[in-house]
């Protein structure tokens, strides 16, 4: 047995144990191909693999800034609320995924368990709302209404309730300070969709999905300022989700506080005027259509007229901007967008658009100088204007013999401009012009800035329009089809009126251009574009892009941008027109159809310009116009089925400016009780630590301005047994308007 | 020669003391494989250091010592190598003598695992407790004694110089032999223990010299048997399951995907050099289940990347190629047996444990040999080294 020489080995054992060496070896080889396969030519897939493994991001939401209004009082800031929040990765350690955490936290919060847990699961393609669709590390929120006990009992008994935190943070607040509102300006906040995630991933401001986007208003204006950015930590986390370190960190920077120029008082003030005035119009009977005034819809903007900037812009009506914190319901949504309750989500200030009637006149008076009348030329002021068979009357049929443009418009005498609108479409060649027609009515209307934004710093303007040529043009194209389906030569108001549009809507008849030279037939123009215009007749003729955003202050107070009044246009009319224009429109306040209403004013302290506009709208009630100026502001109101422009709206404007300049009802000016004497000119003061002081204001402005107004105790309600002149369209879409004379008129109450 | 000689201490040359022949100058250092033996503590000592990598901040298995795992590994190491040691003293022949015992022994073990005694530990039941915080793995054990048992069988007549081969009888005798325990392993169940065992019984029979018509029929047998596993799913589902996802399915209930992907990141993400030692993110995040045991191969793949995993490969072969070269050139038959044994257990579980690692292999519970932490595939593994090296040291001098 022993000493078997190595040669002595069968072969058969010896091939094998080299057939067993070989595999071996190959087995090794293989090991070696599939290391070097994974880790040399597939390294690096694998690399990013592990880094998306063990990095996880957890997003500290950036604090929204403040919107302030001109003196750093809070229109929109941040509540703190305690908000109890759910840790998923927390829960999910535990053996029943947190079941029984969760039931007793409901307990504790009053909410049934099942509620807590629809919260807490993650949104997919199955999960119905509610569910949560932000990132699974982070806290999810449970209830932001937790009260301070409730947060107690979570936070001292936290064995009990592992991975839940009772924390406060920060909730939008529409603070509405004074008891102003301002919500169609301020806008509203409602949280991102999967599409804006998309959209913004690749730009410098991606969205987090548990963010919060401004919808409208300035919170959507200014939203990028406003949202600040979030701050990302990124942790290195284990397979269970547990932090084992910080890889990077991103801190939040909170959001810049957007100072603007209203001020909150004066808001209050113009807020709760219009809404008086429009309750004061429902209370007036409305002879031509024999019921009362409906004043479904107003608006008031306040501006400051050397700049363009907002001091108060109000829309009615008007809703409670708090409504779309912490996720609107769908009750509250119905509401806000249906129809009985007539949109008030929309800003009528900038988004309503009517027939201006005679406050127009300033920009036909602009287009007469333009086309070579004198100014202070005598023009027939007679009681009625006859075309081709149709006779344009003046209001109430008044005579006021041979006057100036000046004259012509403290009067708002409407036959002085039909001729002279009825002479320069003769010269562009009447109803078939040759070569081209000079328009100068319309052309002055687009020099104005009508017809398109104004720029307000707002979203979702609206244009207006004048109707040219080119827009006859275009509407006749779109609506002919209908208009000779319907048409009937002899048929009723309607059937005419499409019967004559068939033939020949898209040409410029007499009819068209005289009823436009007073603002009625088909113009359109919002209540800005009008305070745009008055704006710039009293501070010498710049047309400003009308702002509510003043500065952007950062969050820490260091970074001021502050944003400059811009100019988009001059008015068409040499500083001697401009000059007449001005004195006129005083007249207007003093001895004209405005008079009334400026019973008492310190006219030598502060020189008061107005212009009334009554429009009409086929099938509605009149819409009241009112536009005024001093040298610092210019206010526009405008009511929708309101009755006439100094009759509805004038009191109300009359009272905002009382409280503006402190004058009280019996002329004196007490500049202790003024709001806003002068535009307020500077930015509020910031602290270093970047908090900006307010002021306080008071509970509420405007009764206390009422009260301090009324120094006999005498009611400013609108004095409804007016009834206006001029007619008008407020409508968008109807044209089939004639110019009638309606109502009479009595004389002023209140005379200077 | 007679049956019961084979039994006596064979010697060859004069009888001498334990010590003395393992001191004796000229004899044993000269004859010691050094490479084996430096790549067997080179595996190890890697292996500490991966453990450590592994286990230092895992508090909820380290009991707050961020060591615990380290110092156990270097003393499962120590101890190892005093078995290595023991081995070559006692010689791999006296061992032949030991087989009965060792046999007895080892079923002994393993059936008491079978009863409350045994623990479950990731699924398997293949624990004794022992006091002290230790346990024992008998089957690994079961792994030398199945060597050592069928190749005292297969080689007793061959050495004996009266048969060039292994009769069928004998055959027969040994795959019994083989038979019992790893019947007993199957019934634990420790599936991966028995395929080692398998590849094992293997090795044995082809480096026996046995027909081929034995080799080829366990062969195909043991392919029909895999086939049956797998596909007809005779084991019950819960057995495959554990096959399959056989470490730690707590963790994740998808279970084999989950492991293997987190082994499969790891390694990849190592890249040529590797993310360094003690700063793998896949390791410090232990996304990696049993790291320090069966996966010990993804912290070398993640932290030293391609190098030191290449380097373990690389280690394995050498101790692999070396122990072939035993296999080929001692002279009796019960080396060639025990050395092919031991090449075919090693083999088999090096290229299983790597490969689930590396994702080419299913998921089985079997510990890289040195460098998994582990007291009982430690000494067997150690133990297996002392008998490649006896084998070694005993043969003849090329006279």
């Amino acid at each position: 047995m022993t000493n078997i020489p190595e040669t002595g080995r069968t072969p058969r054992v010896q091939i094998r144990l080299v057939m067993i060496q070989i595999l071996v070896l190959s087995l090794l080889g293989t090991l070696g191909g599939r290391l070097w396969y994974l880790q040399i030519r597939e390294g690096e897939a694998y690399a990013k693999e592990a880094s998306g493994n063990h990095v996880q991001q957890v997003v500290d939401p950036a604090p929204r800034g403040s919107i302030l209004d001109a003196r750093g009082v809070a229109l929109a800031d941040n509540e703190t609320r305690l908000v109890v929040s759910a840790s998923r990765t927390e829960l999910l350690k535990m053996k029943d995924d947190g079941k029984a955490v969760l039931t007793k936290l409901a307990g504790v919060l009053g909410m049934k368990p099942k509620d807590v847990m629809e919260k807490v699961r993650l949104c997919d393609a199955e999960t119905p709302q509610p569910c949560w669709n932000g990132s699974p590390y982070q806290p999810i929120p449970i209830t932001d209404e937790a009260t301070a006990k409730q947060a107690l009992q979570i936070r001292e008994r936290a064995e009990d309730f592992p991975g839940i935190t009772a924390e406060p943070q920060a909730v939008r607040r529409y603070a509405g300070p004074g008891g102003s509102n301002t919500a169609q300006v301020l806008g509203y906040l409602s949280p991102v969709t999967d599409e804006e995630i998309t959209k913004a991933q690749d730009t410098d401001s991606p969205y987090l999905r548990s963010d919060q986007v401004g919808r409208s208003g300035l919170e959507r204006q200014y939203d990028k300022a406003l949202r600040g950015k979030a701050g990302v930590t990124r942790y290195e986390v284990d397979n269970l989700g547990r932090v084992i370190g910080e890889a990077e960190a991103d801190p939040a920077q909170p959001g810049a506080n957007l100072v603007t120029s209203i001020d909150a008082r004066v808001q209050r003030v113009a807020e709760y005027e219009l809404n008086e005035a429009m309750k004061e119009a429902r209370k007036q009977w409305d002879r031509n259509t024999q019921e009362q005034y409906k004043a479904d819809a107003g608006a008031v903007v306040v501006m400051e007229a050397k700049t363009g900037r907002v001091v108060a812009m109000a829309s009615n009506p008007s809703y409670d901007p708090n409504a779309w914190v912490g996720g609107i319901s769908a009750k509250d949504y119905k509401k806000l967008t249906g129809k009985s309750s007539n949109y008030p989500l929309l800003n009528r200030a900038i988004q309503g658009q009517a027939a201006p009637g005679s406050i127009f006149k300033v920009v036909s008076t602009a287009a007469a100088v333009q086309a070579g009348y004198d100014f202070d030329g005598r023009y027939n002021c007679s009681s009625a204007y006859s075309v081709g068979g149709q006779t344009f009357k003046n209001f109430e049929s008044q005579n006021h013999g041979m006057i100036n443009l000046g004259r012509a418009l403290e009067v708002s005498c409407d036959t002085v401009y039909y001729s002279l609108a009825h002479n320069e479409w003769k010269k562009d060649g009447g109803i078939n012009p040759k070569g081209k027609p000079k328009d100068y009515f319309y052309k002055a209307a687009h020099q104005f800035g009508l017809g398109k934004e104004t720029g307000i710093d707002l979203p979702n303007e609206v244009t207006g329009r004048v109707p040219d040529r080119q827009w006859k043009q275009n509407y006749w194209k779109a609506n002919k089809d209908a208009w000779c389906k319907t048409g009937k030569k002899d048929g009723d108001y309607v059937e005419k009126i499409a019967y004559e549009n068939c033939l020949e809507g898209n040409k410029m008849r007499a009819g068209d251009e005289i009823n436009y030279s007073i603002g009625q037939g088909d113009t359109l123009v919002t209540p800005i574009q009008m305070a745009t215009i008055y704006a710039a007749i009293s501070n010498g003729g710049t047309l400003y892009n009308p702002t509510v955003g003043k500065a952007i202050i950062s969050a820490d107070g260091k970074q001021v941008t502050e944003i400059k009044p811009k100019a988009h246009g001059k008015l068409p009319v040499s500083k001697q027109t401009l000059a007449q224009m001005d004195d006129a429109l005083e007249g207007v306040a003093t001895r004209g159809t405005a008079a009334w209403r400026f019973g008492g004013w310190p006219q030598d302290k502060i020189p008061m310009h107005a212009k009334t506009g009554t429009a009409e709208v086929y099938g509605k009630q009149t819409t009241s116009w009112f536009a005024t100026y001093t040298k610092d502001y210019a206010i526009v109101m405008t009511i929708s089925q309101g009755g006439t422009g100094s009759g509805a709206s004038g009191p109300a404007v009359r009272n905002i400016y009382d409280a503006l300049y402190g004058v009280s009802d019996d002329g004196t000016i007490n500049k202790k009780n003024a709001l806003l004497y002068q535009p307020q000119k500077k930015l509020p003061k910031i602290q270093a630590d970047g908090s900006i002081d307010s002021p306080k204001v008071g509970k509420d402005p405007a009764k206390k301005q009422r009260a301090l107004q009324e120094g006999t105790p005498e009611n400013n309600g609108a004095d409804g047994t007016q009834q206006g002149a001029t007619v008008g369209t407020p409508t968008n879409e109807n044209r089939d308007t004639r110019r009638r004379r309606q109502g009479r008129r009595r004389r002023p109450r209140r005379l200077p | 020669m007679t049956g019961a000689n084979s039994f006596q201490v064979s010697g060859y040359g004069p009888e001498r003391a334990g010590w003395t022949r393992l001191f004796a100058r000229d004899s044993l250092a000269r004859r010691l494989d050094w490479p084996i033996l430096t790549a067997a503590l080179a595996l190890s000592l890697i292996g500490s250091v991966l453990v450590f990598s592994a286990t230092r901040n895992r508090t909820e298995i380290n009991q707050g010592d961020q060591y615990y795992f380290l110092l156990r590994h270097l003393l499962n190491t120590g101890i190892g190598f005093a078995l290595m040691v023991g081995t070559i003293w006692l010689g791999h022949r006296t061992l032949r003598t030991a087989v009965p015992i060792l046999y007895g022994v080892s079923v002994f073990l393993i059936l008491l695992v079978l009863t409350p005694l045994g623990s479950t530990i990731n699924g398997a039941h293949s624990w004794i407790k022992l006091p002290g915080g230790f346990s024992l793995q008998p089957s690994e054990f079961v792994k030398v004694t199945i060597i050592l048992g069928m190749a005292m069988l297969l080689a007793a007549r061959v050495d004996a110089g009266d048969k060039p081969y292994p009769d069928h009888r004998t055959v027969l005798q040994a795959l019994g032999l083989a038979a019992v325990p790893m019947a007993i392993v199957l019934l634990m169940p420790d599936l991966g223990s028995v395929m080692v065992m398998v590849v094992i019984v293997l090795g044995v029979l082809l480096a026996s010299g046995a027909s081929n018509r034995w080799v080829l029929g366990l062969l195909s047998a043991g392919a029909i048997g895999g086939i049956a596993v797998w596909q007809l799913q005779i084991l019950d589902e819960y057995q495959i399951a554990r096959f399959a996802a056989f470490a730690n399915p707590e963790l994740d209930p998808a279970g084999v995907g989950y492991n293997t992907n987190q082994a499969r990141i790891a390694i990849g993400s190592g890249g040529l050099t590797g993310a360094g030692l003690f700063n793998g993110s896949q390791t410090t995040g232990q996304f990696v289940p049993e790291q320090q045991t069966d996966f010990v191969f993804t912290v070398a793949g993640e932290e030293l990347g391609f190098v030191g995993g290449g380097l373990i490969i690389l280690l394995l072969g050498i101790l692999l190629w070396r122990a072939c070269r035993i296999a080929r050139e001692t002279t009796e038959l019960y080396g060639t047996i025990v050395a092919a044994g031991i090449v075919a257990w090693f083999a088999f579980q090096a290229f299983e444990n790597i490969g689930m690692t590396l994702g080419i292999m299913p998921v089985t519970g079997l510990p890289l040999p040195f460098v998994s932490y582990g007291g009982s595939s430690m000494f067997a593994v150690w133990v297996a080294v002392g008998l490649l090296q006896s084998i070694r040291v005993q043969r003849p001098m090329s006279a």
